[in-house]
């Protein structure tokens, strides 16, 4: 069962947890943007570029 | 242009499919031959038909589950786990290409590989020596999971999933045709390219699908999917840059 939580961890989240974090935080923000009303398209492409820039941050640190 | 945005997606599920089961079986095809020269290569063989099987039945059993959630579920789900998952094969491309990681190589990796198998102690089970069967179908069951996860989400998300199935099985008939041909581990095929390509794909589905799973709406809808690719092209390109220049390391 370990092993097995371990897998999926590894599969989904990876080396650094920020990534899979960011999405979650992202996606979430893009529901609440368009439960009120507002065009949220543009939200994701932005966390890609932050959430990148802070993973890549770490790993070359 | 309906029919034209449905050949670019069909396109580009196909390229992706292709382009990450390509990758994942240049890995394989050097597991498999490791365990075949150092083990023999009927239970090397035989542990990559066990594992082929095995994949086989995840595909056949997922498949038709993943059709009857309805797309807008779907989407936000699988669109949140490509996006996690492509960041993971984009930000260790970018790694590679800016030199902050080392690159793959298949022919250290045979090596190293070959080594461990012929040190290995021989315990024969089921008339096969087991340290070649399980070698063989541990690597091929890891690697083709990843696509196999790549072909599902892709195609259900996308409506094809024979069409994504069919753009990873051209790449596993092609690898393991030139594998037969050569015998040798495919270190000159441009894998670390190629990964960099299946994390650009990887990501720009994964942006698309969870925006709009989320309840986003794209401009021009489908026909925003090029222009999405080209801005995960820019953005790595410029992060490979900074990188490279020591910008966006910490003083």
């Amino acid at each position: 069962m370990r092993k097995f939580g371990r897998f999926w961890w590894d599969f989904v989240v990876g080396d650094d947890w920020v990534g899979a974090a960011g999405v979650v935080v992202a996606i979430g923000a893009t529901a609440v943007l368009v439960a009120a009303h507002v065009a949220a398209w543009w939200l994701l492409p932005l966390a890609v570029v932050l959430v990148l820039y802070v993973t890549l941050r770490r790993a070359a640190a | 242009m309906p029919g034209t945005i449905f050949h670019v997606s069909a396109v580009f599920l196909v390229l992706s499919a292709f382009l990450a089961s390509a990758v994942e079986m240049v890995e394989a095809l050097t597991i498999v031959l490791a365990a075949g020269i150092a083990r023999g290569w009927r239970s090397s063989l035989a542990g990559l038909a066990a594992a082929t099987f095995a994949l086989a039945v995840i595909v056949a059993a997922l498949g038709p589950a993943l059709t009857v959630v309805p797309l807008k579920d779907l989407r936000l789900v699988v669109g949140g786990l490509l996006l996690a998952f492509g960041l993971q094969w984009l930000r260790k491309a970018i790694l590679r290409s800016a030199g902050l990681k080392a690159l793959h190589d298949e022919d250290a990796l045979f090596a190293e590989e070959l080594a461990a198998a012929r040190g290995a102690e021989h315990v024969e089970r089921a008339g096969l020596d087991w340290y070649g069967f399980t070698l063989a179908f541990k690597g091929v069951l890891l690697e083709g999971l990843e696509v196999a996860f790549i072909v599902l989400t892709f195609g259900s998300t996308q409506g094809s999933i024979p069409l994504a199935a069919a753009g990873a099985a051209g790449a596993v008939v092609l690898v393991a045709g030139i594998g037969i041909a050569v015998r040798a581990p495919l270190a000159r095929v441009p894998e670390n390219t190629m990964k960099f390509a299946v994390g650009v794909m990887l990501t720009t589905f994964g942006i698309f699908w969870s925006a709009e799973g989320a309840g986003a709406h794209w401009p021009g809808d489908d026909a925003s999917l090029p222009g999405v690719l080209v801005f995960v092209i820019l953005i790595s390109a410029a992060y490979v840059a900074l990188l490279r220049n020591r910008r966006l390391v910490t003083a």
